[in-house]
């Protein structure tokens, strides 16, 4: 109870509160703080988005309400909040009404182990890289309910394409998380960032950045796996049913998840809060984590206002083809590669307190195997295209030549 | 008992736990079962959290409500009739008999220890941390065997699986 009691506690007691009261209020505020963040920071997300978009599509975007429109989202949110709040009377009421709140929470949940600053997190948990996994699982399970107790066919139809997408990109989501914890040795996201003084890991093994970026974007169903809502297909995919606030909830949580996987991908691959003084006041750590996380953002919104949605048989077999025993190989050869280095004694055995000189063999050697690597599948996918390519000019020779005989 | 967090946790884990599991059989609605299912297994995580094993909650969490209850609430969905089942077991009696049965097997398994001569063991001071569970994995005194006979059996299965689901033509 001591230890636990720092901070704001300590100044309660001070003042003359109970020990069990002030830790419980002191918690209170953290977990308000932490959970409150996320709930701000979707409101200007929102907007953000809109704006990205608009530029990408030569518009302006949102600039009527308040300052460049900066107040859109609010006017938004209280028209959601007034419109009627509809159930379908053949829906399942229960599950209709939990799935959003679901949804949203499973985003929320991730914010308790993000490192802010190296001393501000919500909790530094042993096994956060799994918690992450683990929370991120919730929301897969908010959209399938959601589907199923709309009771509507399009709803149903966008509830299975998505758990399919979901559940296939996971494999390779979790194999590209293993090799910052591999590094790392420690699944503790404070730890991971904290081995990253040396070296980032996107530098070690930027392979699995790449297949996570992927992974990642098509866990939050944006384009070109934006399967999820497939406007042209499914009308809006498994929240059609849904109206006012409970779509927006939906819409939020979906908003935040790109954001906050943005955070996640800046802690495990670019060094979190690390960067030039950060060591000089929370407030710079902070601001160096935002910008991170805020830079990867902005490259998914771009990725996903230019390019166009990719048919599900395209996706799954992306995934189970090529992703999948790409991230296999990949975290077996870092893992090899690693050992092999630690036993020659060319690389530190532990990374949490190497510097950048005892770390550059291991970077060049790990660079090294990745860069061949990656070399290898652009040959692989450069002879496939051609292959592919070859293939549809022979289909479309052939129809234009019996085109051509059958017009005559 | 003491009234502490972790007497109020577990009572809410346990709610949890025997809830959802009688939701799952009283339910007639066969989506609402898998969702109560996933309802009893959280409560199970809520046990192992209690329990100072956080690595094996996430575990549990990542592969029972994420992978295996998500699966089973697909195969339901692919399912005629979800919501209104007719069909009832008519065999009362041999279903009485057998669950009774096993019901008090579980129950004297569970607290003769608690009579017998080992008192119950109060948790111990040290805590096995993740890392420590890991090695006891790999472990040549530890679990390696049953480790790597698992992944065997999983890998077989897969395969087995695979080699089912394939198109006889290709």
């Amino acid at each position: 109870m001591e230890e636990l009691c720092t901070g704001l506690c300590s100044i309660l007691v001070e003042s003359g509160a109970e020990a069990g009261l002030a830790l419980f209020l002191s918690l209170l505020v953290g977990v308000l703080l932490v959970s409150g963040v996320p709930l701000i920071t979707v409101i200007l997300l929102i907007w953000i988005e809109r704006k990205v978009a608009a530029r990408i599509q030569d518009r302006i975007g949102p600039n009527r309400v308040g300052p460049v429109g900066l107040l859109q989202t609010i006017a938004d949110m209280i028209k959601l909040l007034s419109k009627e709040d509809i159930t379908p009377t053949a829906a399942d009421r229960i599950l209709y009404n939990a799935a959003p709140l679901v949804s949203f929470a499973s985003v929320v949940l991730l914010w308790a182990v993000i490192p802010f600053t190296p001393f501000h997190y919500g909790v530094d948990l042993e096994i956060g890289a799994l918690y992450f996994v683990a929370i991120a699982s919730f929301g897969t399970l908010a959209i399938m309910a959601a589907g199923w107790a709309s009771n509507n066919k399009y709803a149903l139809l966008g509830a299975f394409r998505v758990v399919a997408l979901l559940v296939s990109y996971e494999v390779p989501l979790v194999f590209a998380l293993l090799v910052p914890v591999l590094l790392a040795g420690s699944m503790s996201l404070v730890d991971i960032v904290n081995a990253q003084n040396g070296m980032w890991f996107v530098v070690l093994s930027p392979l699995a950045f790449v297949i996570f970026y992927i992974s990642s974007q098509a866990e939050t169903g944006r384009a070109p796996f934006d399967l999820i809502e497939a406007e042209s297909e499914l009308v809006a995919g498994f929240n059609i049913e849904y109206s006012g606030m409970k779509f927006g909830m939906f819409f939020a949580a979906e908003f935040l998840h790109v954001f906050t996987n943005g955070i996640i991908m800046a802690i495990l691959f670019f060094g979190g809060w690390m960067g030039p003084l950060y060591y000089e006041s929370p407030l710079i750590a902070f601001v160096w984590l935002g910008a991170k996380g805020g830079l990867i953002y902005l490259t998914t919104l771009w990725l996903r206002n230019t390019v166009p949605r990719l048919r599900i048989d395209q996706i799954m077999a992306f995934n189970w083809k090529f992703l999948v025993p790409l991230s296999i190989a990949n975290l077996i050869v870092v893992s090899f590669v690693l050992k092999a280095l630690q036993e020659l004694e060319l690389a530190p055995r532990d990374l949490l307190n190497a510097g950048f000189g005892e770390l550059l063999p291991t970077t060049a050697i790990l660079l090294l195997f990745n860069g061949a690597m990656i070399f290898y599948l652009l040959g692989i996918l450069r002879k496939r295209g051609r292959e592919a390519r070859r293939e549809s000019q022979a289909a479309r020779a052939e129809f234009a030549q019996t085109a051509h005989v059958g017009g005559h | 008992m003491e009234l502490n967090a972790i007497s109020i946790g577990f009572v809410v884990f346990t709610v949890f736990t025997l809830g959802g599991a009688l939701g799952v059989v009283a339910t007639r609605n066969l989506f609402q079962g898998t969702i109560w299912l996933m309802v009893s297994l959280f409560g199970v995580a809520g046990y192992f959290v209690l329990l100072s094993a956080p690595f094996l909650a996430a575990v549990q969490i990542l592969v029972y409500i994420g992978a295996i209850a998500i699966l089973i609430t697909f195969a339901v969905m692919l399912t005629r009739s979800i919501a209104l089942i007719k069909a009832r077991y008519i065999r009362t009696l041999p279903n009485f008999i057998a669950s009774l049965t096993l019901f008090l097997i579980l129950l004297l398994g569970v607290t003769i220890p608690i009579f017998g001569p080992h008192s119950p063991e109060s948790i111990p001071e040290y805590v096995a941390s993740t890392r420590d569970l890991g090695a006891a994995l790999v472990d040549e005194n530890g679990y390696v065997l049953p480790f790597l006979l698992a992944s065997v059996l999983l890998t077989a299965a897969m395969i087995g699986a695979i080699f089912i689901a394939r198109d006889e033509t290709t």
